[in-house]
């Protein structure tokens, strides 16, 4: 072959595979923030992670389904508010049977004398309950907004499913309601901060 | 540094244009040979910074309670400790050992985008100081883990902030870095060289460059929303804001897994060229080789979950990562035999570089067993961030990818100042550095199961004894490496002059330049048969 390099060829060979690889790098930086709803696509189709989505089917299968009085289920429920709420259940535990429609009250005040948006996040324990606690009405299903100083009494309807593992007895139903819109910084304390600064102590 | 490294013989192959002396030579680098160096000094300067952090939690985890670090100090050594030594250490030195050898290796008379490759190594001492200076702002530097896992990372305070740009920074130096790397191996390979007959390191190196392009923009993807949740009001992970800090975590690993291949498949290059020279055998099973270091980039972008098996997965997902992930065993298996039968029936020697691969191997297999033990889902469950998982990607990164760049070092380091090597300092340094290695990491295989979980400053009494054995191990290890700074600093001043083959059966056309390689080499192509 020829034995001097091809110089010009060469460097506008490079520089065409230099634009594509460019092209590449730059698509997978986009790739990067697709992941996002694509994830969140992924999630609602498989049902994973629907913390807050409103359960269609819950009417519908609460009247379709027999009470088991046979069974007495413990519900507990529990409240905390990250940032200016005063947030708590009107009862503290229910018994309930499997099957059967049951409504509880969630106070929550706005103790800011500004108009506050926010959002309740639920969860369970026994996880695996999650998946046999069906909520017909909830308000956790949508952001809520409450007025300067304002108090809103808030009704959770639920069934527990029949289905419900023999082994769980005692359900707890855990809401946080998070601020929404403010910077994270208010949502938690921050470890981090004002601590560890060099050997000793 | 340039006073020991100015090649004498440099000037006697005088060309049209002068090169810059003194520190211009450096910071105006354009030479690959000369930006190689840099990168393999800055590399090894941030391997002692993030060695020191290491002895300093070491220090503290030699007796339970709490010694002579703060909790929150203690958290913060952790996390530089990651950060320095994957992307300021392992990564930087391997793209130092592109620099130098791909170029000698193809024939090719430098990288293709020569000032490209100055600009992606300055921008790594920028980005270090950015993470060392953020010891010293306000509540010190981050302490969120390497992972930088939501909710932490997005409360943290400064520190944080820096952690990132520096991230930034390394990435985009990554991303030039492997843009340079496969336009150079794919457009300028000697005439006569193709593919197919490529030095297996650079094979590697092709692939690695492949996965940085592909993995790296996903990562400053993610640290860029860390940042917008930190500072912009958006809620990509901030559960306050509807966010999910999980979703970060498969961000974060879809970039994860992939870097742990980034670290060890360019390892995998040198191992592959150092057995063959010293066992006097072609390497076995060539073709095959390409083939696994290819699948195992593959499966590597799609068994991320099993870093996450304690996050909440369905069985389904699960299993998938979990038989995804054991499915790698199978090439990464391909390649330890081909290493052995390579070695079976050779006239083998037993020199420092070889030393290093043989030992490469061992400890590299016990690392890849604890990893394919930690793929079992319900195994994982059990020993998911305790001290077992430490002893494994140690044993993977250091005796996988550190050894391997030392046994590199060793094999071409002649080349590169024109001197042997002191063998026996080279001896003593792989005995020491095997034995401590072992000494320090082994026993965290056992604190693991028993339980200890993993970056805790403090631990309960029952740990005391394995822990006081790991402290002592790591000096050890620690001290080690300085016989490697004394070895390369007398290679560089003085020594017994080396031949241009260096080594008795090595092949390849690093060997048919000079010892020391000159400034310019290949300036035309060589002709390969």
């Amino acid at each position: 072959m020829n034995d001097r390099p091809p110089a010009p060829d060469t460097r506008a060979l490079n520089l065409r595979m230099f634009g594509r690889l460019v092209v590449v790098a730059v698509v997978m930086f986009g790739f990067g923030f697709l992941l996002v709803p694509l994830y969140d696509r992924i999630c609602e189709v498989t049902g994973l992670n629907s913390l807050t989505r409103a359960d269609r089917g819950a009417a519908e299968f609460a009247r379709n389904t027999q009470v088991d009085r046979s069974r007495t289920i413990v519900v507990e429920f529990d409240a905390n508010g990250r940032g200016a709420w005063k947030f708590r259940p009107e009862v503290a535990s229910l018994e309930v049977h499997p099957g059967e429609l049951v409504t509880v009250v969630y106070d929550l005040e706005n103790t800011r004398a500004a108009p506050t948006a926010g959002q309740a996040i639920p969860s369970y324990a026994p996880r695996q309950s999650a998946a046999y606690f069906r909520k017909l009405e909830c308000f956790c299903f949508r952001q809520q907004e409450l007025g300067a100083n304002e108090t809103r009494r808030f009704p959770v309807v639920f069934v527990v499913d029949p289905k419900l593992p023999k082994d769980v007895n005692t359900i707890t139903l855990s809401y946080t309601f998070f601020e929404v819109g403010g910077k994270a910084a208010a949502a938690a304390p921050q470890p981090g901060r004002g601590a560890g600064r060099g050997l000793g102590g | 540094m340039s006073a020991v490294l100015d090649h004498p013989g440099d000037h006697a192959h005088g060309h049209a244009h002068d090169h810059p002396s003194g520190w211009r030579r450096w910071l105006y680098a354009t030479n690959h040979k000369d930006i190689g160096t840099m990168y393999l000094w800055f590399s090894f300067a941030m391997l002692l910074v993030g060695g020191v952090n290491a002895l300093l939690l070491r220090t503290e985890l030699f007796q339970p309670g709490l010694q002579i670090l703060r909790p929150e100090f203690f958290n913060q050594l952790t996390t530089m400790h990651g950060l320095i030594m994957v992307f300021g250490a392992v990564m930087p030195a391997f793209v130092g050992f592109a620099n130098w050898q791909v170029p000698l290796m193809i024939g090719a008379s430098d990288m293709a985008f020569a000032r490209l490759n100055n600009f992606s190594f300055w921008l790594l001492p920028v980005a270090a100081s950015l993470l060392i200076v953020s010891y010293f702002v306000p509540g010190g530097a981050t302490a969120a883990g390497w992972t930088l896992y939501a909710p932490l990372s997005v409360q943290m305070g400064p520190g944080m902030d820096l952690a990132i740009l520096a991230l930034h920074l390394m990435g985009a130096s990554s991303i030039m870095g492997s843009i340079n790397i496969i336009t150079t191996i794919l457009n300028m390979r000697a005439p006569g060289m193709p593919l197919m007959k490529m030095p297996m390191f650079c094979w590697t190196w092709l692939i690695t460059a492949y996965l940085l392009l592909a993995v790296m923009p996903v990562l400053a993807g993610a640290v860029t929303m860390v940042l917008t949740d930190r500072h912009f009001g958006t809620s990509f992970f901030n559960a306050a804001g509807g966010g999910d800090p999980v979703m970060y975590q498969h961000i974060f690993w879809f970039f994860g897994h992939p870097e742990v291949y980034i670290m060890i498949l360019p390892a995998f290059g040198i191992i592959s060229e150092v057995i063959p020279t010293f066992a006097r055998k072609p390497l076995f099973g060539y073709s095959s080789m390409v083939y696994a270091t290819a699948s195992i980039a593959i499966l590597s972008m799609i068994v991320w979950a099993h870093h996450m098996f304690t996050t909440g997965m369905p069985v389904t997902g699960q299993l998938f990562f979990m038989y995804a992930t054991m499915l790698i065993a199978v090439p990464t298996g391909v390649k330890i035999f081909n290493w052995v039968a390579t070695m079976w029936r050779g006239s083998m020697t037993f020199e420092t570089p070889m030393l290093f691969a043989v030992g490469f191997i061992f400890v590299f297999a016990i690392g890849g067993f604890t990893g394919l033990i930690m793929a079992v889902a319900p195994l994982d469950i059990q020993i998911h961030d305790t001290y077992y998982i430490v002893a494994h990607f140690h044993y993977v990164l250091v005796a996988g990818s550190l050894f391997a760049l030392f046994s590199g070092t060793y094999y071409w380091i002649p080349k590169w100042t024109g001197h042997m090597y002191d063998e026996r300092l080279g001896k003593w340094h792989f005995w020491a550095s095997m034995i401590t290695f072992n000494i320090t990491f082994f026993p965290m295989h056992f604190l693991g199961l028993a339980g200890m979980p993993r970056r805790y400053a403090d631990y309960p009494m029952q740990f005391a004894d394995f822990n006081a054995v790991v402290t002592i191990g790591a000096f050890g290890f620690g001290l080690s490496q300085l016989i490697f700074l004394w070895m390369v600093i007398r290679c560089i001043k003085g020594g017994a002059k080396a031949s241009d083959r260096v080594w008795e059966n090595a092949h390849g056309l690093e060997w048919t330049v000079p010892s020391p390689a000159p400034f310019h080499t290949f300036e035309t192509p060589p002709v390969v048969k």
